[in-house]
């Protein structure tokens, strides 16, 4: 249990919020961002509600836009159009207000502190902070807590940088990338950490371009791609919208247009000697595949990998271009 | 209250850093004592050279602190450090407030280095006198320390080391804290005396009598506080907007 000194005292937006009336004060509130660098669009017309309480991942390959939000939100960079309401709040009064937390990529930590004296530190900026020792435990930065900043690992300052956005208690937690050059273990302890943090109500949002981790960890998936979000949703409904499963098989030479054309399936494609059928109904697909196909060996079928969602939806929004414009701003849950 | 404790920790982190302390310390300590100690008989600019040069010295090291300052704001934006603390309730001001003390914190120290070594060379002083001469170098810095921030936000990475180190070689040798480079006239004076080292190293004379620092000492420190102080403002809100 990590939130020590957070509940009675701590988290103001946040309690009222989640048991009034979510969409007043709201949570967090993107309203048709955007923002370029020069000639490039770095995010276009984004626009996000996030209730509090909510677990969000922002999922994207590099350069989609995840960190230019992320950056936005925390009013680091200013955007060129739209706006962001973080609890009711502008970004600047709500960080000063100490609701909000932030992990972003950025390099070393070159302090003359050691350790628990940077998280000390940082504690000491914030109205309620949790109790410091309890952060280095569940962060998992105890054993080197006497260390000098300036002489960490990259995993050990990767977890140094997520217990100073948490130690402050912050009803809001933006993560940039949060696990990159943390191992297994390392990832373990922090997946632990903010589902506990997630469990106290606060809201968590993160940026990441791991898959499994938005599908693991994420109440709601926040698909973007070249500046806009592309899809949202629960993961569930996000690998929906790609056909459901997939049907492998091997079977040598089929035809794929007369697999394509079977009841069920959306789409077939081949790897070697392998085919991979892509369905919205795999019953009806199975066994129209078995009976048309006996000679199809080592059937497989699972559940679409949101890898292959991502792939589909960004590919989509590729090729529709402009035309997808619409259709991902109505998607964003705007108001 | 968060700006409080905040300067705590750059208190701690000022005295961790001790190649920069030991530096910023012994450099102009070291030239006193090696330049002073043979000279410790002479006078020089009609007082003193002991009293001459451990004011000179004084403003070296007070120079390197005050301006370090900023070099310490460039390399916390470098490595994105900066950033962080824009995301906590740290108040921009706090954070130089902070730095600014500090600064003025490690001037202190070589300045009281300095000024004891000085009473080692013989330099003696009334106690209203030591004041007159600490308050006005701890006075003619703080145009300094703005210039300092100013840098730590116009010049990044490679390039600040140089240039924190050029700037404080200038305006010490210009000021005449190394002795002067040519006589007292003509327009090289002229630009010496638009320098606040100049006048600076001027607060030596505090025991001559009457104002230690004439009017235009006190336009010349006014005048850069003036421009430095909204430079440095400005500065910083460009490179927060900016990024």
């Amino acid at each position: 249990m990590i939130g020590g000194t957070t509940g009675n005292s701590g988290c103001h937006g946040i309690v009222a919020g989640m048991t009034a009336n979510n969409e007043g004060r709201g949570g967090i509130r993107l309203t048709h961002l955007t923002k370029s660098y020069g000639p490039v669009a770095a995010v276009r017309d984004v626009s996000l509600s996030i209730a509090p309480g909510e677990t969000v991942a922002l999922l994207g390959p590099n350069g989609a836009g995840k960190s230019t939000t992320i950056e936005m939100v925390l009013g680091l960079a200013r955007p060129n159009s739209g706006s962001v309401s973080l609890f009711g709040l502008p970004p600047a009064q709500a960080i000063a207000a100490g609701a909000v937390g932030g992990m972003l990529q950025t390099g070393s930590l070159n302090l003359h502190l050691t350790v628990a004296e940077l998280i000390s530190m940082t504690a000491s900026l914030y109205p309620h902070p949790l109790d410091v020792a309890e952060v280095l435990r569940a962060t998992g930065t105890s054993e080197f807590a006497d260390r000098r900043c300036s002489k960490l690992s990259g995993g050990q300052t990767q977890r140094v940088r997520f217990a100073i956005s948490m130690v402050g208690n912050p009803d809001l937690l933006l993560l940039d990338e949060p696990t990159v050059a943390l191992d297994v273990e390392g990832r373990r302890v922090f997946w632990d950490a903010i589902r506990a943090i997630a469990a106290q109500g606060k809201t968590v949002v993160f940026a990441t371009h791991y898959l499994e981790e938005a599908d693991a960890y994420a109440d709601r998936i926040v698909l973007m791609s070249r500046g806009e979000i592309v899809a949202d949703g629960p993961a569930t409904e996000i690998k929906a919208k790609v056909g459901g499963r997939t049907i492998r098989a091997t079977l040598p030479g089929a035809d794929l247009a007369r697999l394509a054309a079977l009841p069920g399936v959306t789409a077939a494609d081949r790897h070697g000697d392998a085919v991979i059928l892509s369905a919205t109904e795999p019953e009806a697909a199975l066994r129209a595949l078995l009976n048309e196909f006996p000679a199809a060996r080592d059937v497989e079928v699972r559940g679409a990998q949101l890898e292959e969602a991502f792939l589909a939806l960004t590919a989509e929004e590729t090729d529709r271009d402009d035309a997808a414009t619409g259709g991902a701003a109505s998607k964003g849950q705007s108001r | 209250m968060t700006g409080a404790s905040y300067i705590r920790y750059e208190v701690l982190q000022l005295f961790r850093n001790w190649r920069f302390l030991l530096f910023s310390v012994a450099y102009p300590l070291v030239i006193f004592w090696a330049v002073g100690l043979p000279n410790r008989h002479h006078t020089f600019d009609g007082i003193g050279f002991p009293l001459y040069f451990m004011a000179g010295m004084a403003v070296v090291g007070g120079m390197i602190a005050v301006i370090s300052t900023g070099a310490r704001i460039g390399l916390e934006r470098t490595t994105g450090w900066t950033r962080q603390l824009r995301i906590t309730p740290l108040k921009p001001p706090a954070y130089f407030a902070a730095k600014v003390i500090c600064g003025y914190l490690g001037a202190i120290i070589t300045i009281a280095l300095v000024c004891l070594s000085g009473v080692a060379l013989g330099v003696r002083l009334p106690a209203e006198d030591w004041a007159k001469l600490v308050g006005l170098l701890l006075v003619g810095l703080a145009p300094l320390a703005a210039l300092g921030v100013a840098l730590g936000h116009l010049v990044s990475g490679d390039a600040m080391a140089p240039v924190v180190g050029g700037t404080v070689t200038a305006l010490a040798l210009l000021g005449g804290s190394y002795g002067f480079l040519l006589a007292k006239s003509g327009v090289l004076f002229g630009i010496m005396k638009a320098l606040p080292s100049y006048w600076l190293v001027q607060a030596s004379k505090v025991a001559s009598g009457g104002a230690v620092w004439p009017a235009l000492a006190w336009i010349v420190i006014a005048g850069w506080a003036v421009v430095m102080v909204p430079l440095a403002v400005a500065v910083y809100r460009r490179d927060t907007s900016r990024v």
